[in-house]
């Protein structure tokens, strides 16, 4: 497989830069910019400096003991993205793209967010770097990471809602892609996924491609060897792909993403893109889009917010169309008990986000010889799903 | 190839006038409103209108245009139905009319499909906000077989070298964004949209009309008086959604663009 995107930005048929001429400048500049920078030896000393003292990198490879034994199968080792600062993987990428925002002279920052994690993680960053930080959120997010409002208030951000269409992801990007549009000049836009146009979603990846680099040194320290399998939940796709891409030349190494399959895909609330999609652009990028037949995008359900989106980011379906990765769903209840299960097994409290990882690992591990190995990603932690997942359960806190 | 917008540039440039280009969102509130409105809206001195496809997710539109395409989208509308509209409405007018789409409504409907079946119904030209011809590659096939001229759209920041190349790839008219913002922003800057339309003719002889921002009589004439259409949009969808449960909406609406003609007519000193 060759390497990708090309100098289109195009994963295959996919990717590509589909904005408005008002952006085009800007995305031009940001390509050349980051050519710069990924060459540029102090920043990308500057970079290393700041995941290594300020995220907490390397994240440990965690085995672990007690749910490899529970589930009887592979061993299972746990990427714990969960351990950065902030509690996910996302200060990975809003460090990258906050020093790229100071070099290129832009005194605002902008964000997304569904979860909240990529919001949180780059009003961190902005109060670190002294940017200037809005956030827009959908409404309903807000109302579902009531905590990650606050925390992103606490760090000095604005959080703006954003009360159109399904008030969740999707609609907070295109507010952001509008604000983008609007303050050009001043801003740069912290995009949290793989997701966009071009070169977002290299320059994300590159990012975020520290968690497999970690990995593949760890596995190969504490194993001697590759592992089988990779799984990772994938919502935009950025944790899935930034533990992936160390691993794509290993044709041996199995990569499974995870997408949210809501109350089942056969239900139609669901964020299962491939399950349920077909190719199409939406904010900037062609890829796999849940759709309706004349285009429109169709709502989108998850217990998860950051993995209720109608796209895929566009390198996963590149993957997907190659034969590289699979991918496959499971349902909120099934991360429900995916997420339980890791709490009382291995203490750690996942991200619903991750917990569709784990619930994953919970069909396949079992399935698989003692001797295999399987690396999962623990994207997040579930901190932020404590008061939600309370709601869900009845219980009032 | 001369197109129909050509035409209508050429004639208006006779008259030493310049076209009213009217922006409706199709099926804001219903079709059958949209038909009427065309035809209404031509009568009241529009040049050229753009129907506006609605879209889910319409990341170049400020509110006004945004709720129009939910507007439209919950009252049933669908490409097809914008197509079957604009037959039905060629046994009427032969105003040309301008789709402005997001990509994917165009692509889901079918790239050759599309093209054959717009030219077919009437279509004389599309404009797609969210592709910039480094993207069209797979659209120019299709659209020359159709005989569809694909606008594309230059912005305030955009740089020398794009004003060449996207003026290049433009055909029937330049679609001039004349502000750095979305649709229906109140942040027309008429010295500098002056000296970004004169940059733009002179790596051009297409028209070069203005669009975004241009809310009353009074900004359409000014705007008249430097460029060689204006394009108005969220000023008139705002009417629209103002008096969308009135009987006179359509009325209203086309006294609405009838001043704006006016003010263009009075005002032109500078032809070209």
């Amino acid at each position: 497989m060759s390497s990708v995107p090309n100098k289109q930005g195009r994963f295959g048929a996919y990717g590509g830069r589909y904005v408005p001429e008002t952006l085009m400048p800007a995305l031009l500049e940001l390509e050349q910019e980051y050519a710069r920078v990924k060459k540029d030896r102090s920043f990308q000393s500057e970079l290393a400096y700041y995941l290594k003292h300020y995220v907490g990198r390397p994240t440990s490879l965690y085995f672990a003991q007690r749910l490899t034994k529970r589930l009887g199968g592979a061993k299972i080792y746990l990427k714990r993205e969960d351990l950065c600062h902030t509690g996910a993987h996302k200060i990975n990428n809003a460090i990258g793209q906050g020093l790229l925002a100071k070099r290129m002279k832009k005194p605002r920052i902008i964000a997304e967010t569904g979860a909240g994690q990529h919001g949180v993680a780059t009003a961190t960053v902005a109060a670190m770097f002294g940017l200037q930080c809005e956030v827009y959120m959908g409404t309903e997010d807000m109302q579902r990471q009531a905590l990650n409002v606050f925390r992103m208030r606490l760090l000095g951000a604005t959080v703006t809602g954003v009360d159109a269409g399904s008030r969740t992801l999707k609609d907070a990007i295109s507010e952001a892609m509008r604000d983008w549009t609007t303050n050009i000049r001043t801003t740069h836009y912290i995009l949290g996924s793989v997701l966009g146009a071009h070169p977002y979603p290299m320059m994300i990846r590159d990012f975020q491609s520290i968690i497999g680099r970690e990995a593949r040194r760890q596995i190969l320290a504490a194993e001697g060897r590759l592992p089988d399998c990779l799984i990772a939940c994938v919502g935009g796709g950025s944790n899935a792909i930034g533990l992936f891409h160390a691993f794509i030349r290993d044709k041996k190494v199995k990569m499974i993403g995870v997408e949210a399959g809501g109350l089942g895909v056969a239900s139609g609330k669901h964020a299962a893109r491939f399950a349920g999609g077909k190719p199409g652009v939406l904010q900037g990028t062609m890829t796999y889009l849940l759709q309706g037949e004349d285009g429109q995008v169709n709502l989108t359900h998850s217990v998860s917010a950051g993995l209720d989106y109608a796209a895929i980011g566009p390198e996963h379906s590149y993957l997907r169309d190659q034969g590289r990765a699979e991918y496959t769903s499971v349902t909120d209840d099934e991360a429900m008990a995916g997420f339980d299960l890791l709490a009382r097994e291995e203490g750690i409290m996942p991200a619903l986000e991750s917990a569709h990882a784990i619930a994953h690992t919970m069909k396949v591990a079992p399935r698989m010889k003692k001797s295999q190995i399987l690396v999962v990603n623990l994207s997040g932690r579930g901190d932020k799903d404590v008061q939600q997942i309370a709601n869900m359960r009845g219980i009032t806190l | 190839m001369t197109s129909k917008l050509d035409r209508t540039f050429a004639q208006l440039r006779q008259h030493a006038e310049k076209a009213l280009i009217t922006y409706v969102m199709a099926g804001d509130p219903s079709l059958q409103d949209t038909e009427q409105l065309v035809v209404e809206l031509e009568k009241a001195g529009a040049d050229i209108i753009e129907l506006g496809v609605p879209f889910s997710d319409p990341i170049a539109d400020g509110p006004v245009i945004q709720q129009a395409a939910e507007r439209a989208l919950r009252s049933g509308t669908s490409l097809r139905a914008i197509l079957s509209m604009i037959a039905r409405l060629r046994a009427k007018t032969q105003i040309p009319l301008v789709l402005m789409a997001y990509y994917n409504t165009i692509h889901a409907f079918g790239l050759e499909r599309f093209f054959q079946e717009a030219a077919q119904a009437g279509v004389d030209g599309l404009i797609l906000p969210d592709m910039p011809p480094d993207e069209a590659g797979p659209l120019k096939g299709p659209a020359a077989a159709a005989g569809l001229p694909l606008i594309f759209l230059l912005a305030p920041t955009s740089t020398a070298a794009r004003r060449t190349f996207v003026a290049r790839q433009s055909q029937g008219f330049v679609y001039y964004v004349s502000l750095t913002g979305i649709t229906g922003a109140k942040l027309l800057n008429l010295a500098d949209v002056e000296q970004n339309v004169e940059k733009i003719r002179k790596v051009t002889s297409l028209p070069v009309a203005v669009g975004f921002g241009v809310a009353t009589p009074e900004d359409a004439a000014k705007v008249a008086a430097i460029a060689d259409g204006v394009i108005v949009g969220s000023a008139i969808v705002k009417q629209i959604a103002a008096y969308r449960e009135k009987p006179e909406m359509v009325k209203h609406v086309a006294e609405f663009v009838r001043s704006l003609k006016t003010a263009m007519r009075m005002a032109q000193p500078k032809t070209r």
